[in-house]
């Protein structure tokens, strides 16, 4: 285990560097001007203006200089936000949108499943039809559109929740729930079709020959293998869902990451763009990681180290 | 589980039944469950929302209108834009003593303080101003604002490009004592007193500047306040709200009635409506277009026109463009009134100029009421000037590039233009390139564009700041366009005619007619802005140039 960790983190860390370099050669590729004020700027100020932040020196030498101070933890300062450091302005907006997503994967994923398994169980009845719809709908309805048919109906019309911010438990539910569509509908999908091949094999079989009860198959024995696939999907999609929607942040008015990056990218507001990147790849690896030591607790015929290798 | 099972199937009846019920929702949105205000004893309080986070709070690096606006709100610099959005005296004891050759200014200070206790002295200015022109600062505002206004200021951003020697006390600022700045100017100019009111030339306390080096105007503990209201509540540029409240050491807090202001950051225009209509805001955000028609005729919607003209820059670099004939049937080639009435219905009107409406006057009377329209759309005159433009090309059809935004509403309005003129100009084909404005500025600087579709508004109320744009080699001209006469008359305005208000204003109406002869541009339109604002809030100011809103005037009233 320990040798194998000391791999992954290895691997890990060449992944890490990678992203940075290619990011960072992709990013410069991209046209346009970071200066917001460009059209009112003269030639010499914008020479002064590129110095301050070494955009007057060749792309490599800037490359060189960037990798070197990531390395010591610095992320430079945002050009938008004139001054302000990049990790500074990355960590204020990373907790709302990381509460918000697990809020929205847990929730989606509690609900998908029981309606997955459900759906399942009951093959080719009303609530298999059902679920199956509900599953569809979640998944062709863009979020923008659930959240503003909420943030109406439910906020203002009826006055039940807030109709946006970010100031306490209940202004969260709304947007959760938004968010939650998607990841309802695909656990669900995946419940489904997973149960539906679990309950064909043999071992169910010979569970129910010796005359275990319906929910103890179920649960006990079907769910736990159902399950695997699933896993695979979840720590991916909670890595993107934690790190910001730009359209649910913007309809509720949440202090999140995403509208911030999305906006960092559209006025090349160059180290927000890497910080950014960095910390969704980091987490990203992080996850993967985490999903693959799942693999061996949930399924013990999966092998971290990789037998005799 | 049967428990898990049925709160399931209610969440999901609940979500399913909305979902049902916004297929069949009338679309009635005068909600009246928000009367309940108590009428007498009016709390003077307001809470507003904004379209973006303030990007900075520093007078030295601000460089938009979201930073301008609060700045402006919190502090305060030897003028003021009054209610009326004329600069009226305010650090400044009165009117300054002016040189006979109008270009040295000598300003009395008065009795202010620092939300510290500190005086505010005519070094804080001086240290200021030489702030926002030090190349180490790298401002944008700062250069741009003083370069060939103030003295010296020019030479020393030349001198910081070039990595030389520059000394920033040649710059024409200086405390003669405590309480009297001198001020010296390249050359005289009629709006001089817009200039001071600007941001940009706010004072700042040196020794806390100093003392909080990199930390400073980070945060709202960070900074110091001499106007109306204080930031008591701000943690920085990623903050998405934030409180300004009364300054009650500010010299006119006696006049300054409102309390506290709340705000909060929403970018969605659908969303900051519906939060007005909860009853949880007084004001809005500026109002996406497609807001606005369900909104008219409500006493709750403010609506004015913007000093801000869009425009088709026609590239003189492209050969075909470079032809009169065929600058002058782009010109004409679309029309305009439909655009604004129906593409963007907002309040917005057709543009036959370039210096807006409502913007400056002399003598009681609007810049435009003189000069009026001066290229309108016209297919018979756009088909013979096309005809003839083609001819001396000697092609039949022609290709143009068209550098548009990538938002939705400007894709509209591109698709509309192209679409017109393809169809009023036979031959013509418009190449679309939706681009996000960032690299539309890239490649305005670079000259990378045969049309482009852009728009200026002003920084200060002079409509020198629309003429100057198109000096041949002027700094925003980006497009070649050159004409030794329009030079002429503009220089003119600027140096001999700079202190003599009516052969200025003439030289300029002058000018705008030779440009536009020459359909050295062709304007689009003048762009309305409109919020909701609730109608017992009064006295708020709203401003063409600068900050967007002025608080300090601002009263609740009962209803």
């Amino acid at each position: 285990m320990g040798k194998y960790l000391a791999k992954r983190f290895l691997y890990m860390f060449i992944t890490l560097f990678l992203i940075a370099s290619l990011t960072f050669f992709l990013m410069k590729i991209i046209p346009g001007t970071p200066f917001a004020s460009a059209n009112k700027l003269s030639p010499a100020q914008m020479q002064i203006m590129k110095a301050k932040y070494d955009l007057d020196k060749p792309v490599p030498v800037q490359y060189v200089t960037y990798i070197g101070k990531m390395a010591k933890g610095d992320l430079g300062i945002s050009f938008q936000f004139n001054n302000t450091p990049v990790s500074e302005l990355m960590f204020k907006r990373l907790g709302p949108s990381a509460q918000l997503g697990f809020q929205a994967v847990f929730f989606g994923t509690l609900v998908g499943l029981v309606l997955g398994v459900f759906a399942a169980l009951r093959q080719n009845t009303w609530v298999d039809y059902g679920a199956t719809f509900l599953a569809v709908l979640g998944k062709s309805i863009p979020n923008f559109v659930f959240a503003g048919l909420l943030q109406y109906y439910v906020g203002v019309k009826l006055g039940w929740l807030p109709v946006l911010f970010w100031k306490g438990f209940e202004y969260t539910i709304m947007p959760t729930i938004a968010l939650s569509m998607f990841p309802i509908a695909i656990s669900a999908r995946f419940m489904r079709t997973e149960m539906i091949d679990v309950l064909g094999t043999d071992y169910i079989t010979l569970a129910k020959a010796k005359g275990a009860s319906f929910f103890e198959i179920a649960f006990k024995h079907a769910l736990r293998n159902a399950l695997i696939p699933l896993v695979t999907v979840l720590g991916p999609l909670a890595v993107s869902m934690m790190t910001g929607s730009l359209v649910i942040e913007q309809i509720f008015a949440i202090p999140g990451l995403g509208e911030q990056f999305v906006k960092a990218v559209s006025v090349n507001d160059y180290p927000v763009i890497m910080g950014t990147t960095m910390l969704f790849a980091f987490l990203f690896v992080i996850v993967i990681l985490v999903v693959d030591i799942l693999y061996g607790i949930i399924d013990p015929r999966i092998r971290l180290s990789g037998g005799s290798k | 589980m049967k428990k898990s099972k049925f709160s399931l199937l209610l969440v999901l009846t609940l979500v399913f039944s909305l979902f049902l019920s916004a297929c069949s929702g009338s679309k009635d949105t005068s909600g009246d469950k928000e009367k309940g205000e108590s009428a007498s004893n009016v709390k003077q309080e307001i809470k507003m929302l904004d379209t973006s986070e303030i990007p900075t709070m520093d007078t030295s690096l601000a460089e938009g209108s979201t930073s301008f606006t609060y700045i402006a709100n919190v502090g305060e610099g030897l003028y003021r834009l009054n209610k009326d959005h004329k600069p009226a005296p305010a650090l400044a004891d009165g009117k300054p003593k002016i040189s006979e050759d109008k270009k040295v200014f000598t300003f009395k200070l008065r009795e202010a303080k620092w939300s510290n206790g500190d005086p505010v002295t005519a070094e804080d200015f001086v240290f200021a101003w030489q702030r926002a022109i030090d190349p180490n600062t790298a401002s944008p505002y700062g250069p741009y604002m003083m370069n060939g206004k103030i003295k010296g200021a020019n030479e020393i951003t030349e001198a910081g490009a070039a990595n030389k020697e520059y000394d920033l006390n040649t710059l024409g600022i200086k405390a003669l004592d405590e309480k009297t700045l001198e001020v010296t100017l390249e050359q005289p100019f009629v709006y001089w007193e817009d200039l001071f009111a600007f941001p940009t030339f706010y004072p700042q306390n040196k020794k806390f500047v100093e003392e909080k080096g990199k930390a400073y105007a980070s945060n709202a503990g960070n900074l110091l306040y001499n106007g109306p209201f204080k930031l008591t509540k701000w943690e920085g540029t990623a903050a998405t709200d934030w409180v300004l409240e009364k300054n009650e050491d500010y010299w006119d807090a006696k006049n300054v009635k409102l309390e506290k202001i709340s705000v909060n950051v929403v970018k969605d225009s659908n969303s900051a409506v519906n939060a007005f209509e909860a009853g949880e805001t007084d004001m809005t955000g500026l109002l996406s277009s497609d807001i606005v028609p369900e909104y008219e005729g409500d006493d709750r919607m403010v609506s004015w026109l913007e000093p801000t003209v869009f425009w088709l820059k026609m590239n003189q670099q492209n050969k075909a463009l470079k032809n009169v004939n065929i600058r002058k049937a782009i010109a004409q080639g679309f029309n305009k009134k439909d655009l604004a009435s129906s593409i963007l219905n907002n309040g917005s009107i057709p543009a036959n100029y370039f210096v807006p409406k409502d913007f400056v006057e002399f003598d009681g009377k609007d810049f435009r009421e003189k000069n009026g329209d001066l290229i309108k759309y016209d297919v018979k005159a756009a088909k013979e000037a096309w005809e003839k433009g083609l001819k001396e090309l000697g092609v039949d059809k022609l290709e143009i590039r068209y550098l548009g935004g990538d938002t939705e509403a400007a894709k509209k309005t591109d698709s509309y233009m192209k679409n017109q003129l393809e169809k009023n100009l036979p031959g013509l084909t418009v190449k679309l390139e939706s681009v996000p404005f960032s690299v539309r500025l890239e490649r305005d600087n670079s000259q990378d564009y045969d049309l482009q579709f852009a728009g200026w508004g002003p920084d200060y109320g002079d409509a020198i700041s629309f003429t100057d744009l198109w000096l041949t080699g002027g700094g925003s001209n980006r497009m070649d366009y050159s004409n030794p006469k329009y030079d002429e008359l503009v220089k003119k305005a600027q140096t001999e005619y700079a202190t003599k208000p009516k052969e200025n204003w003439e030289a300029q109406q002058e000018a705008e007619k030779i440009m536009l002869e020459d359909a050295g541009v062709a304007p689009v339109y003048q762009r309305a802005a409109n919020i909701l604002l609730n109608p017992n809030v009064k006295g708020l100011a709203i401003y063409n140039y600068g900050p967007d809103y002025g608080f300090k005037w601002v009263e609740v009233k009962g209803e």
